[in-house]
């Protein structure tokens, strides 16, 4: 199968997300975070919109959406509901994974309150699980700093292996840090190394036996690792968003292998 | 795990009165259930703090980890959890 726009990122985006790229050498960039850690507020600054986002409605996507030009490139930011995990129990975290999955955005930025850290980061370890373009971005600095807690951006990067700019995006404080970081990383100036979690080794040994058969079936489209992880935990709905996306692309050549993961 | 701190018997988050501070022993859920408690953040040896009850006692709100969060007597009675 060649590769025609049938079977590219964008052509999905169009069909699937109703995105619509006026101009198509747009990078897209998702945003994603958990509730209430000023992603519409980061959006908004970035885009100069002043879109109140609140919480997802069903599936839409097209209403979070704006432009915003670094360095003469174009950048599209699409604003994803607020999760704390992306394993998908519920339809705003389904969305949010979908669209990292299969949207394939060049880079996805993930947003984090300075003041609670820890319950952040099982987001960030499960989208650094999911694709290596990611940006660590640590809202509500001046919050931080407010309540006396101060964030070693250097050491969190250095242990995550991703880039991390700390932001408050109400004052539109180390914006320009994060577009710049952004762009690095949609072009491939920068290549990211995010730290592998190790399971236990039952679990490792699970995943080594899957991974072969997945490359095979789903080439570059999917990170083989991640969907083997998600296999052995017996989830249903990615299998369901991999029928609804990816079926034109896997199941024209390679329908009985995808047959025999589904039972 | 220190197990040295397990000198009672666990309880249920839903017996706890307000005010208190708890540590999360073990989880009895499974499934989708579980793996959202997870996600919030509730694993053992978190530590909450009971901040309130709502008007008709269901649900609580609880302090996990930087964040109140409320949960229903359903979830929170699948909680094990040690006074602190």
């Amino acid at each position: 199968m060649g590769l025609t726009c049938q079977s590219c990122g964008k052509a999905l985006l169009n069909d699937k997300f109703n995105i619509k790229l006026g101009n198509h050498e747009a990078f897209v960039i998702a945003l994603a975070g958990n509730p209430n850690v000023g992603k519409s507020t980061v959006f908004n600054a970035l885009t100069g919109l002043k879109q109140h986002t609140g919480n997802w409605p069903g599936k839409t996507v097209t209403n979070a959406r704006g432009h915003y030009t670094h360095k003469d490139k174009e950048f599209m930011l699409v604003d994803l509901p607020g999760t704390y995990s992306l394993l998908a129990n519920s339809v705003e975290e389904q969305v949010a994974r979908d669209f990292i999955c299969f949207g394939k955005p060049n880079a996805t930025v993930v947003v984090v309150d300075a003041t609670c850290l820890e319950r952040n980061l099982n987001l960030v370890l499960q989208v650094m699980e999911l694709t290596d373009h990611v940006v660590l971005c640590v809202n509500l600095m001046d919050e931080a700093r407010r309540k006396g807690i101060s964030v070693d951006l250097d050491t969190l990067q250095k242990s995550l292996g991703i880039p991390v700019v700390g932001t408050t995006a109400r004052s539109g404080e180390g914006l320009t840090n994060l577009m710049d970081e952004v762009h690095d990383i949609s072009l491939g100036l920068k290549i990211t190394s995010p730290k592998n979690i190790n399971y236990s080794k039952d679990i490792e040994e699970e995943i080594k036996g899957l991974v072969p058969k997945l490359e095979n079936i789903f080439g570059n489209t999917l990170n083989p690792r991640w969907v083997a992880l998600r296999l052995l935990e017996g989830d249903q709905t990615l299998l369901d968003s991999i029928h609804q996306f990816l079926y034109t692309e896997i199941y024209s050549n390679k329908d009985t292998e995808v047959a025999c993961f589904y039972e | 795990m220190k197990n040295s701190t397990l000198s009672q018997d666990p309880i249920p988050l839903s017996n706890i009165t307000v005010g208190t501070t708890v540590q999360v022993l073990d989880l009895k859920t499974t499934g989708l259930s579980r793996r959202r408690m997870l996600d919030l953040g509730i694993v053992p040896g978190t530590i909450i703090n009971v901040l309130r009850k709502s008007p008709l006692g269901d649900p609580i709100a609880y302090n996990i980890r930087g964040a109140t969060i409320a949960l229903r007597k359903e979830e929170s009675s699948q909680i094990l959890v040690n006074p602190i």
